[in-house]
């Protein structure tokens, strides 16, 4: 299953890459992709994982960009 | 935004005035003794956080998250290493400087922090422009009523009115009324479209001049207001080889970059014995060592690009069709519809003294026919066709049709062989009816499909690249050899099924694997695989066409074949700049580096090579948008 997030203040296209980075080391994750430009994020996850999946997701990006937030 | 501002501003007017008078009066001498450093330190600190508190938070939380490597601590440590420099040298008696580069640095990347965000800010409204596409209400009629809904509950077959000014909220029928359109949010085309009862409005175009009462064929998710968004919205997912090794740079240089900056300063101060160079030199490398400017300036390079191109109506899926459209050098086009018009219209009636009677015979023989050439016969008659004739269809030949004692024969040469009529055959390109009336020849109609007004002007562009234009067509060879010819065509492939398509694509893909990518150009509904196939497929679907949206990887808007044309030079000239933006911002840095290194350059030069390249990378980056010719 493929679901789209929007991040809002993320700042840095740096942060986004390195983002994009540490959530693609995430096993439960089979694509992800964050988009510093539309400021959205792309992860593709198996459906009965997706919401421990996500829990993760938000901390890895808060972690590494504390001020953005993934609106649900 | 605003605040930033303002606190930019009033840091920097300060800084300029501090900075000047420093260097006019040197206030380390206006207070005496061996503390006069402290009156300029406490100058150029109070600016340093005025302007660059939050980015000393970020970097103290940060380090807490575990982000060593994030770039508000990299230039907190360079900044805060230049003021421990100086106030060492000022305490150890030394002449002191160095406090105006420390609180320069803070401050030109917050102004440099604060033009990149407006700069992308800027682009992302050009995006944003498409959302004006998005209807805010439908005007349903329910009970004899108009009511405001919310345009998701409006269902198929629902009743809306659209009044002068308003954006047509989805995809409908007109059923009453006629007004003007105003398409260019979605097509890019200024010129206004007329409308009448029966014709086929789409969502997102503005209603200009009377109401329109339409009745909805699609639903709001299904509408192409919501479909092009939502094409255009994902299109910088899928990333390009550029942005991709851009990213993947960034990863390894900024650790890079630090290592040999400890590795400097370790090795340097061991050697010289003098830890105050060392130690400033490595501080530089620190201020050069953010990649922003290349992970920044890439992907912003392709946005500008995807925006530009769907200003212009041609949605492009993503940055790495980009990226593969500027390296095409092989199209493909599919001829009927793409190519030709797809309608066929007649281009000769022989005998020409017999045009009505031929076509009048006619007509009656293909009266019950929906092949396009009965089609095109019967609208070249337009007038009323009698009635009362027997037709009997003959598979693969014609039709004859008998009334009382009258006979007509009207179909291909072979039609007229087996009944044993006598006729000259004549050598003409296209599709020949011939027509007989009672075993005497009477004469033929040749009908061809029209070859699209652009396509020569667009095939000559495409050719002068250079690039092979090659088409592929179900038509048999003397129709293709001819289209084929008459546009200066590379080659042709005739007598294909829509899967021959494929394979002709894949042999062509074989054959360029390294030296090019493989364009298709079709229209989108029976071409589906074939778009699928090649490297990029464009469509000249007309809007509206589901197949055309999702199969191709770029859509022509305004099915008009120019666009090609124009994509591929925008193609280009984004990959220019991209290439551009790389090769400068790492020559400069890797350029400033090793500057520093030797000690030929000084913080002031560092700064340059994080804030200033970035800035020159982005101004560069918005080329893409110069009017291409």
């Amino acid at each position: 299953m493929t679901k789209v997030f929007r991040l809002k203040d993320l700042d840095c296209a740096n942060c986004a890459a390195k983002m994009e980075h540490c959530l693609s080391k995430i096993d439960a994750i089979n694509h992800v992709s964050v988009n510093f430009m539309t400021q959205k994020m792309v992860i593709d996850a198996n459906e009965n994982e997706f919401e421990s999946v996500m829990q993760e997701v938000v901390k890895v990006c808060k972690k590494i960009e504390p001020d953005c937030k993934i609106v649900m | 935004m605003k605040k930033k501002l303002i606190r930019i501003l009033v840091a920097l007017s300060l800084f300029i005035v501090i900075f000047t008078v420093d260097k006019v009066i040197n206030l380390n001498n206006l207070f005496a003794g061996d503390l006069g450093f402290i009156l300029p330190l406490c100058l150029y600190l109070a600016v340093y956080l005025l302007v660059g508190y939050d980015v000393v938070w970020k970097a103290f939380r940060n380090i807490i998250h575990g982000q060593v490597l994030d770039e508000n601590f990299l230039m907190v440590i360079a900044t805060f290493g230049a003021f421990g420099l100086a106030i060492f040298r000022g305490v150890t008696g030394q002449s002191v400087d160095g406090f105006d580069e420390a609180c320069a640095v803070l401050l030109f990347y917050q102004i440099g922090e604060w033009l990149q965000k407006y700069a992308t800010g800027k682009s992302r409204n050009s995006i944003a422009h498409l959302m004006d596409l998005c209807p805010d209400y439908a005007n349903l009629i329910q009970d004899n009523k108009v009511i405001k809904v919310d345009p998701s509950e409006v269902t198929i077959g629902a009743l809306i009115v659209v009044n002068p000014g308003e954006k047509i909220p989805l995809d409908g029928v007109v059923i009453e009324g006629s007004s003007e359109l105003d398409t260019k949010s979605l097509t890019g085309e200024s010129l206004p479209r007329m409308v009448k009862v029966d014709d086929e409005v789409l969502s997102g175009c503005v209603n200009l001049t009377s109401q329109i009462k339409v009745r909805v064929t699609k639903v709001f998710y299904d509408s192409t207001a919501s479909k092009i968004l939502d094409l255009v919205e994902n299109a910088a997912m899928k990333k390009s080889k550029s942005e991709n090794f851009i990213t993947k740079f960034a990863r390894y240089y900024t650790p890079i970059v630090i290592v040999s900056a400890v590795v400097l300063a370790l090795s340097l101060g061991l050697i010289t014995g003098n830890w105050g160079t060392s130690l400033y030199r490595s501080l530089n490398f620190l201020v050069v060592s953010c990649p922003c400017a290349l992970v920044i300036s890439v992907p912003l390079s392709f946005f500008v690009s995807l925006g530009v191109a769907s200003k212009m109506g041609i949605l492009i899926k993503g940055s790495n069709y980009i990226e593969k459209l500027a390296k095409t050098n092989v199209f493909l086009f599919d001829k009927t519809g793409t190519l030709t018009k797809g309608n066929f219209a007649i281009t000769a009636v022989e005998p020409s003294g017999k045009r009505d009677e031929i076509l009048h015979l006619a007509a009656i023989a293909e009266k019950s026919s929906s092949h396009p050439i009965a089609r095109a016969i019967i609208s070249a008659y337009g007038r009323n066709i009698e009635e009362e004739y027997l037709l009997t269809n003959v598979a693969g030949k014609g039709v004859v049709a008998t009334k009382n004692k009258e006979t007509i024969y009207c179909g291909n040469a072979q039609l007229l062989e087996s009944y044993n009529i006598e006729f000259t055959p004549i050598e003409s390109i296209g599709t020949i009816v011939y027509v007989a009336l009672n075993q005497t020849y009477v004469g033929c109609i040749v009908i061809q499909d029209e070859i699209k007004p652009e396509s020569s002007e667009t095939l000559k562009a495409l050719s002068a690249i250079p690039a092979n234009t090659v088409m592929l067509t179900g038509d048999n060879q003397s129709v293709s050899a001819k289209v084929a010819n008459d546009l200066g065509m590379t080659t042709y492939h005739a007598n294909l099924l829509p899967e021959d398509k494929v394979s002709v694509i894949e042999k062509y893909l074989s054959t360029s694997k390294n030296s090019g990518s493989i364009c298709f150009v079709g229209d989108g509904i029976n071409d589906a695989p074939a778009l699928t196939r090649a490297d990029i497929g464009i469509s000249m679907g007309k809007i509206g066409s589901d197949a055309a949206l999702e199969a191709a990887d770029i859509v022509l808007v305004q099915d008009h074949l120019h666009g090609i044309v124009t994509a591929r030079k925008l193609a280009k000239r984004t990959m220019h700049i991209v290439h551009e933006n790389i090769v400068f911002s790492i020559l400069v840095k890797v350029g400033i580096l090793t500057l520093s290194a030797f000690g030929f350059a000084n913080m002031w030069m560092a700064i340059f090579g994080d804030v200033g390249v970035a800035l020159l990378a982005i101004l560069n980056a918005f080329r893409v948008t110069k009017k291409l010719h």
